[in-house]
């Protein structure tokens, strides 16, 4: 095949299916991100609704053809609402030995594995551990599996560009995209399109690409593949209309803080020390110089936090970014912006821990350390984000709850969300109320801790400010001048008042809405963050099944909302689902005294839609 | 530095607030307020642009007296605060203040990196040699053998120099003074103003209650003339009564010696001649310990070099070269599609 021949054959006998999950996995230097984001764009294009979640090795340079080396994209498309990437997989198309070893537990029974028989060499079964290849003996009876020589059909495809081996193997990854493309019915246009653009000025490489993403198709056209693999058709989906892009939790939440900062008239300055899964943020914030914003990349998360705070101080919009490890080594100088009411937003991509512990996996075991995780009576508001879009609206109430009460505000986030993507409807950023700062400016009767009346909110004061100089600090300040104060009365007045600022924030918030389902009845599963979708979907499946379940999520964490006591009160039982031993279950027992029970599961992974069903079915069949 | 807008000629007690001073009787730290106060009156500086930043010890409780803008923090961290201060307002006169402790023990990661990097602050560290605040425990510039409430038996590790600190750093201004050479603290505040950068001054300073006198074999006044040498770009090398005194660069091994200027047929001609763009030489200098070699004072460094804050803003200015950003495009950005 020369050039481009992407001239699509009309869809016959396709099987049609509701949905389907494929995951590309292969070693870190496959380009089984590529292969992914490429399958995800022809999805988006071709109507599905979707959600992918890539897997990255911890390691930068893993040893080729190693099991800690294996990197895997999912994505989950389908003709209806797509709520998760997928429990478990219909294909599996991997490229090695240990791709196969470190997936295959997650392909569903009878799913099928694509295997490129070329790559499972002695010296690759090896390092995965196999001691005979998978392929020739039986230990893949239960699934459908397909051995091609993707290594040598793709080197045969690109010989006429005068490619050597080793570069011709590269487009191995476009070849196994061309297969998938077939099997789904999937054109390949926006593909060619793409390696055209990227790979413009080496036109080699781009036919290279191309050459073989054609043959990988045609392979499967001229019925070189089993028959009984069958092909499939994934209708559109019912999709709100719009113009939409994929955006990941790291880019929404980057979007959602330069949006808000625009709509609070501020400049922000973003603070940060490298740490995975939060670096993400600050590199796409680095990006935004034309938009004015500062981006410092500190010594390290002290500096960082309190040179946001700094910045603050002087009348930007200060904001720092981290993972669990990182923010703790931030609660002095978090304290330090409760006791002087300065706003901030503190972002926490959670990852599993403690300490280091497995810094390229999801958790949401922060909770405590957001609400609870400072020395003294430190009150601080504290939201979550629930899916890779949510962080665009999320990181915007951060900021205008911060700026409006004059207080840090921390935003969790988790590395599932800040990774994963998900199709979204791109908002019109003039649709959204603006929230306009008012700096102090008037000299009359001035002190720094005068409050209003309402918010309790102190007044926000730029130095530069004429006849307003005034000093604060961590030192206990008086209720009525706003210098220093040893006055034990004065302290716990102000603790009082620092309470009440914090805990009114629940009248300027949403009530809490039942997400699925009614209010009242047998059983309400509660959870916050990025469990967001399985619970939806498991709420809504055992719905259609006739249970009486309903789902409560919740994306203020503090202050609850001040209806939410009310609400749980209305079910016979709570089932609170979260990827941590029980966290937010302990917040609400001892808010409101309900008997909420867990479903808890730290293994580095999201809940699976079916590890929810079965825990709703055993409590409503008891 | 900055360019201040006089708003009227203010006076020394302008600058001072309403607040009871809450040192010690007799502290050191009285007589650098008086001086920083009075530099800033003659300075003509704009309150209202004047911001002091500090963290946590005697010291620090410095922005407290000034009636300027000031941010009293947390310990170690006033670098990093004054860091993101410049960030959001290059345009701030900052002044950055703290203690031995504050800066170079909890804070020493911040004072470096603040000093590498050249921010625009004026960086006071009022060097007592001990904790004043926690009620004495040695810091770590303390001497060995400095005996303290958590040393007993006196203290066994090696003290820093903070002056050597700054210049192996990378510090683009760095000088010394003592809190009772009035006249003297002043004129090197006023350069410290002046420089463009993070202009690192380290002051001698006294606690007169849990490390009284450690500083006197070089500020008595019977030993002062004899103990320091006070330093300026381009002016010989020369200490002493009547300046009989001088450095000469003893080229063999590389090190300064102290000699009496007749003896051995030592001339003016052999004395060496400062020049503080030579960060050698700033090095030697502030190497120098009595008895053998008197304490060295003043400017014994100063370099012309970009400004971090200036150099982030000027990025900014960059990117927005062809014009400001525009959320709804970058939203757009990438990959879209319609759907009908
Ligand atoms: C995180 C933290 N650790 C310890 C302290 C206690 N502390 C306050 S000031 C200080 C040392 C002060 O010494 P120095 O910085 O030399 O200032 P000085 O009081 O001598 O002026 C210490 C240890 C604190 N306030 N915060
Ligand atoms: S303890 Fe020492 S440094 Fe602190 S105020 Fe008293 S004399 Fe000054
Ligand atoms: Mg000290």
């Amino acid at each position: 095949m020369s050039e481009v021949a992407a001239i699509d054959r009309p869809n016959e006998n396709r099987q049609e299916i509701e949905s389907a999950v494929v995951r590309f996995a292969g070693d870190s230097g496959d380009g089984m991100q590529l292969t992914g984001s490429h399958f995800t764009m022809t999805a988006a294009i071709e109507g599905n609704d979707l959600s992918t979640f890539p897997d990255f090795p911890a390691e930068i340079r893993a040893p080729a053809g190693t099991t800690f080396g294996v990197s895997a994209f999912q994505i989950n498309f389908g003709a209806r609402k797509i709520m998760t990437s997928g429990d478990q997989l219909d294909v599996l198309v991997v490229m090695n030995p240990a791709a196969l070893i470190t997936n295959l537990a997650d392909v569903k029974p009878g799913g099928i594995v694509i295997a490129d028989s070329g790559a499972f060499t002695d010296r690759n079964l090896t390092k995965a551990g196999y001691t005979e290849s998978p392929l020739e003996n039986d230990s893949l009876e239960g699934y459908r599996l397909v051995k091609i020589d993707m290594s040598r059909l793709t080197v045969e495809a690109v010989k006429e560009f005068g490619l050597s081996n080793k570069e011709g193997l590269r487009s191995k990854n476009m070849w196994a995209l061309g297969l998938i493309y077939w099997m789904y019915g999937r054109k390949r246009q926006a593909s060619v399109d793409w390696l055209k653009t990227k790979f413009a000025k080496m036109p080699e490489i781009a036919n290279a690409n191309i050459a073989a993403l054609n043959a990988g198709h045609a392979f499967g056209e001229t019925a070189e593949m089993p028959a009984e693999l069958g092909t499939f058709e994934v209708e559109r989906a019912q999709i709100e209309p719009g113009v939409y892009r994929t955006i990941t939790g790291a880019e929404s939440v980057s979007f959602g803080l330069l949006a808000g900062s625009q709509l609070a008239g501020l400049n922000i300055s973003f603070c940060s020390y490298p740490i995975t899964p939060a670096s993400a943020l600050l590199h796409h914030l680095a990006r935004m110089k034309n938009f004015g914003v500062v981006t410092f990349q500190a010594e390290d998360e002290i500096a960082a936090a309190t040179a946001a705070l700094g910045a603050s101080y002087a009348g930007s919009l200060g904001i720092t970014s981290s993972s669990g490890p990182g923010i703790a080594l931030k609660m002095e100088a978090i304290g330090l912006a409760i006791g002087t009411e300065l706003p901030m937003v503190i972002v926490n991509s959670q990852r599993a821990g403690p300490s280091t512990g497995l810094p390229t996996k999801t958790e949401q075991s922060d909770l405590y350390q957001a609400v609870f995780g400072r020395n003294a009576d430190a009150p601080m508001p504290v939201i979550s984000v629930s899916t890779p879009s949510d962080g665009y609206d999320v990181a915007i109430e951060a900021i205008r709850i911060a700026t409006k009460y004059m207080t840090p505000v921390m935003v969790l986030t988790d590395g599932y969300i800040t990774n994963a993507s998900e199709p979204w409807l791109i908002p019109n950023p003039s649709t959204y109320e603006r929230f306009d700062v008012e700096f102090r400016t008037d000299p009359e009767n001035f002190h720094p801790f005068l409050r209003d009346d309402k918010t309790l909110a102190r007044p926000w004061v730029k130095p530069g400010t004429p006849e307003l100089m005034h000093r604060i600090g961590g030192i206990e300040r008086s209720y009525d001048t706003g210098h220093i104060s040893y006055d034990p009365d004065n302290h716990q007045k102000m603790t009082d008042v620092r309470a009440a600022k914090i805990n009114g924030i629940a009248d300027d918030i949403p009530e809490q809405e039942v997400e699925a389902g009614a209010a009242g009845g047998k059983l309400a599963v509660v959870g916050w963050g990025s469990t967001y979708g399985p619970i939806n979907r498991a709420v809504n499946n055992m719905r259609d099944d006739g249970y009486d379940v309903s789902q409560i999520h919740l994306r203020y964490i503090w202050p609850l909302p001040r209806n939410l006591e009310e609400l749980l009160k209305t079910y016979d039982q709570v089932l609170v689902a979260e990827m941590n031993t029980g966290q937010l279950r302990t917040l609400l027992r001892a808010e409101y005294l309900v008997p909420a029970e867990g479903l808890n599961k730290v293994n580095g992974k999201p809940f699976l839609i079916g590890e929810l069903e079965d825990a709703i079915r055993i409590r409503l069949e008891k | 530095m900055n360019v201040q807008s006089p708003p009227g000629k203010l006076k020394a007690r302008d600058f001072a607030t309403d607040q009871e001073v809450r040192w010690c009787p007799g502290c050191g730290d009285y007589a650098i307020l008086k001086a920083v106060q009075n530099t800033l009156a003659e300075l003509e500086a704009d309150p209202k642009n004047t911001v002091f930043v500090s963290g946590i010890g005697c010291a620090a409780r410095f922005p407290y007296y000034m009636e300027t803008y000031g941010f009293h923090t947390i310990h170690g961290r006033s670098p990093a605060v004054a860091t993101g201060v410049k960030l959001s307002n290059p345009k701030l006169d900052v002044w950055v203040v703290g203690g031995d402790g504050d800066m170079l023990s909890i804070g020493g990661n911040h004072t470096m990196h603040a000093i590498r990097r050249n921010i625009d602050v004026q960086l006071l560290l009022f060097n007592n040699q001990i904790y004043g605040l926690t009620k004495g425990q040695y810091s770590p510039t303390s001497k060995i053998g400095t005996r303290s409430p958590s040393t007993p038996m006196g203290s066994i590790d090696n003290p820093v120099s903070a002056a050597q600190f700054a210049l192996g750093v990378g510090g683009t201004f760095i000088s010394r003074s003592t809190d009772i050479l009035v006249k003297h603290l002043s004129s090197v505040l006023k350069r410290a103003h002046g420089h463009r950068g993070t202009s690192f001054v380290e002051i001698f300073q006294n606690c007169i209650v849990y490390n009284d006198g450690v500083f006197k074999h070089f500020t008595e006044k019977s030993v002062q003339d004899e103990m320091q040498i006070h330093v300026e770009h381009g002016q010989p090398l020369l200490f002493g009564k009547d300046k009989s005194k001088g450095l000469v660069l003893n080229m063999e091994e590389m090190r300064l010696e102290a000699v009496t200027l007749g003896e051995d047929g030592i001339t003016e001609a052999d004395i060496a001649v400062h020049d503080e763009t030579n960060r050698s030489l700033a090095t030697m200098l502030a190497q120098m310990d009595p008895p053998i070699m008197p304490v060295a004072l003043g400017v014994l460094y100063c370099e012309s070099a970009p400004t971090y804050d200036s150099s982030v803003h000027a990025q900014i200015e960059h990117a927005r070269k062809d014009g400001e950003g525009d959320l709804t495009k970058l939203l757009h950005g990438g990959q879209t599609w319609t759907v009908e």
